[in-house]
């Protein structure tokens, strides 16, 4: 009986405790920088797409919010012919960005994201696409890839030999 | 028949197949790559190690290559020894020193072998560190992408396409470390059978360019049953869609039709679904002189019907389309749409194989025949696959002599050595050879010694005295005690189903029109289904029938010669679009579903032909009534309300994506997946996703298996008969048979 | 005509009562759990009631079909009816209540048990089980909590020799209740929660386990009337406390007496909220075996001490 009392006595003393009430939009958060909110298309160094449409990041999405259609350039170099994010479904878990082989697809702290229309969550690739490169520098993916497409020649690559030359008999 | 000990349990194999073969069909998982049921093996990959124990005191073992095993009465295996399986790490990490880092951008990513085998194997981390060999990688034609880079030394390419398929210009070079799989010079593969390099290599070295050019996943693809049209084989294949659109097509394997392979028309040859002559819109002609204009109404047919219809079939057009249509004009009324010719050997092929006097051969018994003779037929050209089948059947005098050697069929390669290249008795005829009388001597002592003796004729160059030489050598044989097998090529996928319904031929059509008769009689209407005209005779022909008519009702796919000519034309769905059954060569009835949701305008044949039924069964139902002799279709394809477990089977994979983001373009609220009312398999990722029914099986997959090597969880054993229910189809000939 | 005033004077201010407590509870529970609560509509959020208002009068009033319509639709009224009667024997001053009735606390009693019938009825017409299991669950806890609520009363009227509560409040002005009736005050107040099944007593609601039970169905205003019913409940009770421990309005006469008795009623109000806020649900076993084993023989003590006491005082 005195512990419930005291219980109830406790709860009063809170009446005069600091508030933990966040005052959000008369006061901004801080939000760290790997913070995951919006996603977005990164660019490689070369200032071209990222994204190669290899649809992982689709197929981790557990909502299926993310969908894209790949297609090839003249070059042979691959890119999504249309992707669309359904932000309207997006749990911003981040599996996206960690499944993404070419470090295209980001989450980036931002999540004001409301709106009034839920069509208007639907982005597709040019809402999405920024022209930089997001949080990770310098990689390009089809430098590192043992395809030639367009970035550097079979056998070009930093991890590489030149090609096997079958008519010589010299190894 | 053997009993083994796999891993302290004690199995009955079969003596005749190797180790590995039979504990795949165990079920197994044992991890190789040189190994194809259909080829044998050779032993390159050394993958699929398996530990030997000497006597069940032994406790060290060996490895040995389970592919290269013979099986012995009493041997003790271990599949999952700590030393094999650290034996098939090692490999393959050496098959993975010069792999590229490109699964991204790769079009077999998703189903490759070699994702499947690394994980499988346990593979996780790179240790070499140096630089990776690379290789120039040449053009192939407009079918098939080469990427050299991938490739594992497997060495199955050219095992598939010189030695099973006869290639001659894709061979191995260079040694060492620097084998290159690919041809002398670049230039187009000039098999019809270089597609099946792309399901037969292990990795991304020969992919497919057609599905490139709109690429998806495996697991994003909606997968239908479906049948080839190509052919009057009735090879099983499996379409695939995305986004409401045809992506590829595969092969699906029918123990007894096409095995683990199609013809590269069959892959290759759907594309006509997507092409921009495709006809999506009612179109009408206000009059006789105006243009054919494009109508945004939905209509039916009735709103067209004249007074006296005669209504035209086609070889091309499913079993329903055509009894559809057959049942609407009466019987008196439809037409097969073929000329007289062609209509009369079909009706004589077709009574020749309902006799009990000859035996219609499936694709896989024409392999086990020992003696062929083809008559007057370019199976080459015409059916492919069958073709394939009669270069197997050719080896069938090495297998016996390697037998009598001790040398296992399995054993590819040495029973190779064993032949050079030795052919067994086939013999190929062709009616305006002159050596014809000489040759079929030859053939005839042949057949003699033969134990399953098999001719080959057809439709498009064969003629009555053929058939009827081939019931000759039936009563001839028959007193030998053996049963001749006739196979005979039909022009187009449906010729056999169509020739068991009543019609009338072209010609018989043109009378018809041609307006000799009564006023009353005269004819004002003809409606084509799914049959250009303008193939079958010549222009004056087709165009002086045409315009005898007041109105030309045309239910097409594509924008042809004849769908031009129309008054009125109706947009038909293709066969990816629509379900039906078709008869193949073999008198087999097989069932193909729609691969894609219909929209718009779109129908299949046999609802634009008909009011009163709704779905196909309803269709099927009236078929049967009408033309007892299709029975066995009713009665042994599961209809729309069959179920597994209480659900629908599943065409989308469980691992498929985008549900949510894929129509949010236009509405961002989802709409509720197409109903399918024609077939028990659902258009979504929700349903029965187990081992359906054989005929029924979208796609192959099981776990840890997702690349098309998967198609062995679905067979009783590798190469052989597909599980619940046996190959799919239905043999209508057998049926009458036994009555 | 001075009636009509004085029972719609009652009326108006136990609505405003009940509406304003919308807003105050959830301030209070706010302040309780270093929150701020309600603040975006009017200043501090006062109009927050009004925003709830509109909302509850504007929704869609829906019987599920599978209801009894009739007795659906009948249950919430049958608590807010009960609930006002209530309010007609309480004597907010000495001229300001609508019946000066001799029995008035028996009256009280009565009605209380009338409330009952709201709860059940509601449950069993919505037809679900979670409904019904509330029902059951309240009738169990409410007849319970009745027993000793009138018991725990009957020491305050030995000592006032009243039913009216008007006398009862008069008899305090030599001392309030609350001291020789300590006990009684503690088994009535803690019965006063059960009674209006507030937390830590909401099992028949318990929303956790019965997903709002006897009310489960209920939406619109219909839904209306129990919640703002769960209110004039409490201000009720209240009320009561005040009345019959705390001298109801008697007070220094340095402000009116009204005031003193909405101050007090408001001090028990915030009492009630303070307790939702502190304690955890009991068990449903535990809440009968307290009222059951516990508040029984303490009433019951209560009861023979104060007789003991009377009468030796009126014997010596």
């Amino acid at each position: 009986m005195l512990s419930l009392i005291r219980s109830i006595f406790y709860t009063f003393l809170h009446a005069f405790h600091k508030r933990e009430t966040q005052d959000y939009p008369e006061k901004m958060p801080y939000l760290p920088p790997r913070y995951r909110g919006r996603i977005i298309l990164s660019r490689d160094p070369d200032g071209k797409e990222r994204c190669v449409a290899c649809n992982l990041c689709a197929a981790v999405c557990p909502v299926d919010c993310i969908s894209l259609q790949a297609a090839e350039g003249d070059d042979g170099r691959r890119y999504p012919e249309f992707f669309r994010i359904n932000f309207s479904r997006c749990i911003y878990c981040g599996l996206c960005e960690e499944a993404c082989p070419t470090y295209a697809i980001q989450l980036i702290p931002d999540f004001e994201m409301a709106d009034y229309n839920r069509q208007n969550m639907v982005y597709e690739k040019e809402h999405l696409l920024i022209s930089g490169q997001g949080k990770y520098h310098g990689f390009n993916f089809y430098k590192e890839a043992g395809v030639n497409m367009g970035v550097k020649a079979t056998g070009g690559g930093e991890n590489e030999n030149q090609p096997v030359d079958l008519k010589s008999l010299i190894h | 028949m053997a009993k083994i000990q796999i891993d302290g349990t004690f199995y009955e194999v079969k003596s005749e197949k190797n180790l590995l073969d039979n504990c795949l069909a165990l079920g197994f998982d044992i991890p190789y790559f040189c190994f194809h049921p259909a080829m044998g093996s050779i032993g390159a990959c050394r993958l699929c190690a398996v530990k030997k124990f000497a006597n069940a005191d032994d406790k060290r073992g060996r490895i040995v290559m389970s592919c290269m095993e013979p099986v012995v009465e009493g041997m003790i295996i271990s599949t999952d020894d700590p030393d094999v399986k650290a034996f098939r790490e090692s490999i393959l990490e050496g098959l993975m020193a010069n792999h590229p880092h490109d699964c991204p951008v790769c079009d077999e990513g998703g189903e490759c072998h070699l994702q499947d085998m690394t994980v499988m194997t346990g593979h996780n981390y790179r240790r070499y560190t140096f630089k990776k060999r690379t290789h120039n990688n040449q053009y192939l034609g407009p079918y098939i992408k080469h990427e050299m880079n991938r490739c594992i030394q497997c060495y199955r390419c050219v095992r598939f396409y010189r030695n099973y398929a006869g290639g001659k210009d894709l061979n191995v070079f260079g040694s060492g470390n620097r084998v290159y799989f690919g041809r002398q010079q670049d230039g187009a593969l000039e098999s019809e059978f270089s597609g099946n390099l792309v399901e037969v290599c292990p990795t991304g070295v020969f992919t497919d360019k057609i599905f490139n050019k709109h690429y998806a996943r495996k697991w994003d693809l909606a997968h239908t049953p479906s049948v080839c049209q190509q052919c009057s084989l009735g090879c099983n294949i499996i379409v695939s869609e995305r986004y409401g659109m045809i992506r590829r097509v595969m092969n699906r394997y029918n123990g007894s039709v096409n095995g683990y392979f199609i013809c590269d028309r069959g892959r290759f040859g759907h594309e006509f679904i997507n092409s921009p002559d495709r006809i999506k819109k009612v179109h009408l002609r206000a009059s006789k002189a105006s243009e054919l204009l494009e109508v945004d109404e939905s209509c039916t047919l009735s709103d067209f019907m004249g007074k006296k219809v005669i209504g035209i079939g086609s070889p091309g057009a499913s079993l329903e389309s055509n009894f559809a249509l057959l049942n609407l004009v009466g019987k008196e009324n439809f037409s097969h749409g073929i000329s007289e010719a062609e209509h009369k050997l079909t009706n004589q092929s077709i009574r020749l194989l309902q006799s009990r006097k000859v035996y219609s051969p499936s694709l896989k018994e024409i392999e086990k025949s020992d003696a062929i003779l083809v008559l007057g037929e370019d199976i080459a050209k015409t059916a492919p696959m069958m073709a394939l089948a009669v270069r197997q059947a050719a080896r069938s005098e090495s297998i016996k002599l390697g037998e009598k050697l001790g040398i296992p069929e399995w054993n590819d390669y040495a029973v190779r050595e064993l032949d050079q290249n030795h052919q067994g008795p086939d013999f190929i005829v062709t009616p305006s050879a002159t050596k014809i009388h000489e040759l079929v001597e030859m053939a005839g002592q042949a057949f003699a010694k033969a134990e399953n003796p098999l001719i080959i004729t057809g439709i498009s160059g064969g003629n009555e005295d053929i058939l009827d030489a081939c019931s000759t050598i039936a009563d001839a044989l028959k007193k030998q005690g053996k049963k001749l097998s006739v196979s005979i090529v039909f022009p187009e996928c449906n010729s056999v189903g169509l020739a068991l319904l009543d019609g009338l031929t072209l010609e018989e059509t043109e009378e018809r029109i041609d307006g000799r008769q009564k006023a009353e009689e005269k004819i004002d209407t003809v409606i084509i289904l799914e049959n250009d005209l303008y193939k079958r005779a010549s222009k004056e022909r087709i165009d002086a029938m045409l315009k005898k008519c007041r109105q030309v009702i045309v239910i097409d796919h594509l924008m042809n010669e004849t769908a031009r000519q129309a008054d009125v034309l109706l947009p038909a769905a293709a066969f990816a679009e629509s379900a039906g059954t078709v008869v193949n060569n073999e008198g087999r009835a097989q069932r193909f579903y729609s691969a894609v949701p219909l929209t718009g305008q779109l129908k299949p044949g046999w609802s634009w032909c008909n009011d009163q039924w709704e779905n196909l069964d309803q269709v099927v139902n009236a078929l049967v009534d009408a033309y007892p002799v299709f029975s066995a279709i009713k009665n042994q394809m599961p209809d729309a309300d069959f179920r597994c477990s209480n659900e629908k089977i599943a065409r989308q994979t469980m691992r498929s994506s985008g549900r949510t983001a894929m129509n949010a373009n236009i509405s961002v609220s989802e709409p509720k997946p197409p109903q399918d009312n024609d077939s028990p398999l659902a258009f979504s990722m929700e349903g029965y996703k187990g081992s359906p029914p054989s005929g029924l099986i979208p796609y192959y997959w099981s776990s840890g298996w997702n690349s098309v090597q998967a198609t062995n969880k679905y067979l009783d054993e590798p190469d052989g008969h597909v599980r619940n229910g046996g190959d799919p189809g239905v043999r209508l000939f057998d049926d009458i048979d036994k009555e | 005509m001075k009636y009509v005033f004085i029972i719609a004077g009652v009326m108006i201010v136990v609505l405003t009562i009940a509406a304003g407590l919308i807003y105050v509870e959830r301030r209070l529970l706010a302040l309780f759990q270093d929150r701020r609560g309600p603040n975006r509509v009017g200043p501090f959020g006062v109009f927050q009631v009004v925003a709830d208002m509109i909302k509850i009068f504007f929704k869609e009033d829906w019987v599920p079909p599978f209801a009894d319509k009739a007795v659906f639709i009948m249950a919430p009224g049958i608590l807010i009816t009960s609930i006002f009667l209530t309010f007609a024997v309480i004597p907010f001053t000495d001229k300001f209540l609508v019946l000066d009735s001799n029995i008035g606390l028996l009256f009280f009693l009565g009605n209380s048990s009338l409330g009952v019938y709201s709860v059940v009825l509601g449950g069993w017409a919505s037809n679900n089980k979670y409904s019904l299991l509330g029902a059951i669950r309240a009738s169990a806890q409410m007849l319970t909590y009745e027993v000793f609520m009138g018991l725990s009363l009957v020491g305050v009227v030995m000592m006032a020799d009243s039913f009216s509560l008007r006398e009862i409040v008069e008899v305090q002005k030599n001392g309030w209740f609350v001291f020789p009736q300590f006990l009684g005050f503690m088994t009535f107040f803690i019965a006063g929660i059960a009674e209006t099944h507030r937390a830590p007593f909401d099992i028949p609601e318990a929303d956790g386990e019965l997903v709002a039970g006897y009310h489960s169905e209920y939406s619109g205003m219909k839904f209306g009337m129990f919640f703002v019913g769960e209110y004039m409940g409490v201000t009720m009770i209240s009320a009561l406390i005040t009345t019959l421990f705390f001298g109801g309005w008697l007070g220094p006469a340095f402000l009116p007496p009204a005031f003193w008795f909405f101050f007090k009623t408001g001090i028990f109000i915030c009492l009630f909220i303070l307790i939702r806020a502190s304690l955890p649900r009991p068990r449903y076993d535990q809440l009968m075996e307290a009222g059951w084993k516990v508040l029984l023989p303490l009433v019951l003590l209560n009861i023979l001490a104060t007789g003991a006491i009377l009468l030796l005082k009126h014997t010596t």
